[in-house]
């Protein structure tokens, strides 16, 4: 055979492309770029930092979640109650780290399913176009214009019994319309590439080239998504649950602690300031990582160096 | 070294200040600093020329050769992190080191740049005659409005825009390309420059566009008196608008000297391969290209000696030692970089004779005549109109656009039909109807017998096995988050290929195609165009396909790789006995590859035949101004050529002239009587068999002409 002229020449005397396109891959580039963006490494640590301390913190806390100290209502911090003790005489502790995790495992959840949700709406409606599109987008835009706050508000003491799930698909719901938008752009456009055409030339039914190209290829947009999605669905969970419609009792998520330190907040501060820094800290620590990742994943936002 | 360049040089027309170069450039380094621990990229290693005033030079390389960096840093245009070394001399002024400041009161006046693409070369926002104005004000901040407006309006006169005081006003998205890209050059004349640097001023251009725009260059160097530095990649460019001609390779320069020294008494193998691998649209004969294998050196990691070497045929053990200098070869200047340049003038080698021409098997089918071998593609009266829609609510349709309007063509078994034409012929809209499979408006595609529109979805399926396509652009035709493997193997999966059998095929394939099976785990990332456009052709083999459809496979590549992946595909088509497809704009390739060509201008194919009838004899004026426009790599050919220029531009599909499409643009039309030309008005001219064989051409007054 006659026709190995390119054979000799391994890839890695392919002119000048980028280093990142070396064997590490994209991820591992991306990856090695966001360990070396401080504010990344810095979100990612507090973010590590507190799901260690929600899980572990009332293990090792003397205290059980629910127990009452009758002795010690609203007690400042003490050796005995590391953040004090709040109306009931439950330690401020305990009590704050169930309600990180609660918030962090909602947070998470609510952020991957809406985006989920999103990308398969999305890529549906981007991809078939005509009346497909129309349907989804319209359903879409119903949803956007709907007040999600006041209708989830009304919903879900109705649905209450069925547990904090349920919560959790409630929020999704309301959390996916603008990013299904964006999907649907994007694959608008990653419709008219070459792969997409060729996959559907050679007779790939629609939906296989929506799982294995279209969707793949935005997994960069997804995963920013869903990222700051995370911040955003922590900040309608608690703000539900400070009004009183989230998480009810005996469950407590940070919204629901910070409702109620918020009354006694200047008399008793111990009893707000803690989950109200605490919530900070985590949307800003999910902010930060989000927006890193923004950055290394788009080459228009690198700044020259 | 440098002084063999400077002292001596081409035609020089101006005798007034002829002694010294205008521009000089003296052992220019430019080195990228490797971001993190990335290692420095050497774009630009040891550049000199001189350019006097009148003088044409052309630059050219394969993209990544530092072409275009050595005139961005001339032009003090190159990022502060770029490292500058060495001298560049304006008037033997130094401009090395001057701050950006001091740089803007030269650039625009004294040296002055015309870029590659001029969609986003002219701001949206202002109206073109602003822009014009701007860059004289800049620099004449004293000269009255009125005076401003006057040169502005003369200027786009110069470039030849029609009505330019009404035109003045006009958005730059009023214009089209090639309007755009004499907007920008006379941008860059408006202050008389003593250099003018053109970095690929029609590449983005049809070549009838490209010939106008070369016509413009030249009637700028005449008013100005400009020296122009002119950096392209075609070849043909460079035989017939350049003087000197400067080859780069991997950052340096490998062979200088007057065009006509460097063309017929090449020293040096790169150009030679360079030469060598351009396809020939004035040869008849069908010659394999001459591929240089391989691909350019990364600039980050050059191996050590001369550049080349690991891809020259000819090299030697001294050649892997030490980096050759340009040394003289012949007369006025001529000098190359290579050990063996003496040697190769002894012996007077060519291209041929240096590298190793692959052969290329004749295919088997074409053995019978046409009319006995199955016909594989029929396509009778296409057409593709798309309806121009208004309003947010009620859209209401304002217009159509005439993308596809009656085309009928048929491919047999074994043959290669090459479709041609402008950007906006409506080339891409054919073939994606004819690989869709769906029903046409109208029309019929019958693809082996079976007509689109007509069948099953399970007979549509096993359609697609026998239709595969094979696109432009290697970037995007492989899924970038898939592995080699996977993207080769989907076809066969999707066919239901037995399982146990895949990796075999995927390894055959890989191999057929000319790459190592062991990179099928491999991203598309890490692999060259030239490579991935192998892969893509893997992928259409992969169902042994009895028709390949090819949109512009070579276009985005490099002259040298270009060469391989034709002769990949005519070796192919050989053996497999394949039926090609074939759509591109580039007529050289298709004279290359092609059996039969169909000219397409404006949805309709104006003329259609066998190739070398088409190419020698073509009788519609279209594809006579369309053949002539392209330049031939042959500096004396190209120069005694006379080409027609046609005037304008391509007209919007969606408003065609009525009767001929042709008519407002037409050469022929011109000569005609009043009389002759109402039947052009009236009447859009159906395909005519001229003579004898079965070249037809869609013109009233068809007349065959040799224009090669």
């Amino acid at each position: 055979m006659s026709m190995s002229t390119e054979r000799a020449a391994a890839p890695e005397a392919g002119g000048q492309r980028a280093p990142e396109a070396r064997a590490t891959g994209r991820w591992g580039s991306v990856l090695l770029q966001l360990l070396r963006t401080p504010r990344v490494v810095f979100g990612l640590a507090v973010i590590a930092v507190m799901t260690v301390m929600a899980w572990v913190g009332p293990m090792i806390s003397p205290w059980e979640f629910g127990e009452r100290d009758y002795a010690n209502f609203l007690q400042p911090p003490s050796p005995e109650h590391w953040w004090g003790t709040d109306n009931t005489g439950r330690d401020v502790f305990v009590a704050t780290m169930v309600g990180l995790q609660k918030s962090i495992i909602i947070g998470l959840l609510v952020a991957v399913l809406s985006t989920f949700v999103a990308a398969i709406v999305g890529a549906f409606a981007g991809y078939f176009l005509g009346v497909t599109d129309r349907v989804l987008m319209w359903i879409t835009d119903l949803m956007l214009v709907l007040p999600s706050f006041l209708i989830l508000a009304i919903l879900y003491p109705i649905l209450r019994n069925q547990g904090w799930m349920v919560f959790v698909g409630l929020l999704a719901a309301f959390l996916w319309m603008v990013t299904a938008k964006m999907v649907r752009g994007m694959t608008i456009s990653l419709k008219e590439r070459e792969y997409v055409l060729a996959a559907r030339f050679m007779g790939v039914p629609a939906w296989k080239i929506i799982f294995r190209h279209i969707i793949p290829n935005m997994s960069s947009l997804l995963i920013v998504d869903a990222t700051i999605n995370v911040s955003s669905a922590i900040i309608v969970e608690t703000s539900l649950s400070y009004f009183g419609f989230g998480v009810q009792p005996p469950d407590v998520s940070l919204g629901s602690l910070i409702s109620v330190g918020a009354r006694q907040a200047v008399t008793h501060p111990w009893t707000f300031l803690f989950c109200t820094g605490l919530l900070v800290l985590l949307v800003l620590a999910v902010n930060l990582i989000g927006d890193g990742l923004r950055d290394a994943l788009d080459p228009q936002s690198k700044r020259r160096s | 070294m440098t002084e063999t360049i400077t002292e001596t040089g081409g035609a020089v027309n101006e005798a007034g200040d002829g002694a010294t170069p205008v521009l000089e450039i003296e052992d220019l380094h430019v080195t990228f600093p490797g971001r993190g621990k990335s290692p420095d990229v050497r774009a630009v290693r040891g550049v000199s020329y001189g350019v006097r005033r009148g003088e044409i030079l052309g630059i050219v390389g394969e993209s990544g050769s530092g072409k275009s960096v050595s005139s961005m840093a001339a032009m003090g245009l190159l990022p502060d992190s770029a490292r500058i070394t060495g001298s560049i001399r304006l008037h033997g002024e130094e401009l090395l080191g001057l701050d950006d400041k001091a740089m803007s009161a030269r650039r625009g006046s004294r040296i002055a740049m015309v870029f590659q693409d001029p969609l986003s070369g002219l701001t949206p926002v202002y109206t073109v005659g602003d822009q014009i104005a701007e860059a004289i004000r800049v620099h004449n901040p004293k000269m009255a409005k009125e005076e401003v407006v006057q040169r502005a309006v003369e200027l786009l006169e110069l470039v030849g825009i029609p009505n330019a005081r009404q035109r003045y006003r006009a958005f730059p998205h009023e214009f089209s390309g090639g309007m755009r890209q004499r907007v920008m050059i006379a941008i860059a004349i408006a202050n008389d420059p003593d250099v003018i640097i053109c970095d690929e001023p029609t590449t983005a251009l049809d070549v009838t566009i490209q010939a106008q725009i070369l016509e413009v260059l030249k009637t700028a160097q005449r008013e100005t008196g400009a020296a122009i530095v002119m950096i392209t990649h075609d070849l043909g460019v460079v035989a017939g608008f350049v003087d000197r001609v400067l080859v780069m390779y991997a950052g340096r320069p490998v062979e200088v000297g007057p065009v006509d020294e460097v063309y017929y008494r090449t020293r040096m193998p790169y150009t030679m391969g360079l030469l060598g691998s351009v396809p020939r649209l004035d040869l008849e004969e069908k010659v394999p290209l001459v591929p240089i294998k391989g691909n350019p050196p990364s600039l980050s990691a050059l191996p050590p000696g001369c550049p080349f070497a690991p891809r020259c045929p000819i090299a030697r053990d001294a050649c892997r030692e030490a980096e050759p200098e340009l040394v003289p070869v012949g007369a006025d200047g001529h000098t190359a970089a290579c050990l063996r340049s003496a040697e190769i003038g002894e012996q007077g080698w060519t291209a041929t004779d240096v590298y190793p021409v692959p052969e290329v098997a004749e295919a088997p089918a074409a053995a019978l005549p046409r009319a006995e071998r199955e016909t594989v593609l029929q396509v009778e009266d296409l057409v593709k109109h798309h309806p121009l829609m208004k309003g947010a609510v009620f859209k209401r349709r304002v217009g159509t656009v005439y993308a596809v309007d009656g085309v009928s063509f048929d491919i047999v078994e074994g043959e290669t039909l090459g479709l041609v034409g402008e950007s906006g012929c409506g080339k891409s809209s054919t073939l994606m109807e004819i690989l869709s499979l769906d029903r046409p408006q109208s029309g019929r595609v019958s693809l082996l017998g079976r007509t689109s529109g007509a069948m099953g979805a399970r007979e549509r399926f096993s359609v697609r096995r026998d239709v595969q396509v094979v696109f432009q652009d290697p970037m995007s035709s492989l899924d970038p988050r898939m592995l080699v493997f996977d993207i080769i193997a989907e076809p066969l999966r999707t066919h239901r290929y037995p399982g146990k059998k895949l990796r075999a095929r995927v390894e055959e394939l890989l191999d057929l195609v000319g790459l190592d099976p062991s990179h099928a785990s491999r991203y598309p990332t890490e692999f060259s165009g030239g490579q991935r456009q192998r892969i893509g052709i893997a992928r259409a083999l992969a169902l042994e396909p009895k028709l390949l459809v090819l949109d512009e496979p070579v276009s985005a590549l490099d002259v040298s790789i270009q060469a391989g992946v034709i002769n990949l595909l005519d070796e192919l088509k050989a053996r497999l006995g394949l039926s090609y497809l074939f759509v591109a704009h580039d007529l050289s390739v298709v004279r290359h590859i092609a059996d039969r060509v169909a000219v397409m201008y404006l949805g309709k194919i104006v003329e259609i035949g066998e190739v070398d009838a088409l190419f020698g004899a073509p009788s519609h004026p279209y594809t006579q101004a369309l053949l002539s426009a392209i330049p031939i790599p042959d500096p004396e050919k190209e120069r005694s050529r006379t080409h027609i220029v046609l005037e304008g531009d391509l007209p919007s599909p969606a408003n065609p002239p009525s009767g001929c499409r042709f008519r407002p643009r037409c050469p022929k039309f011109l000569t005609l009587t009043e009389e002759e030309q109402h039947a052009c008005v009236e009447t859009s001219p159906q395909l005519e068999p001229t003579e004898q064989d079965d070249q037809a051409a869609a013109c009233h007054y068809a007349e065959k002409r040799v224009v090669v």
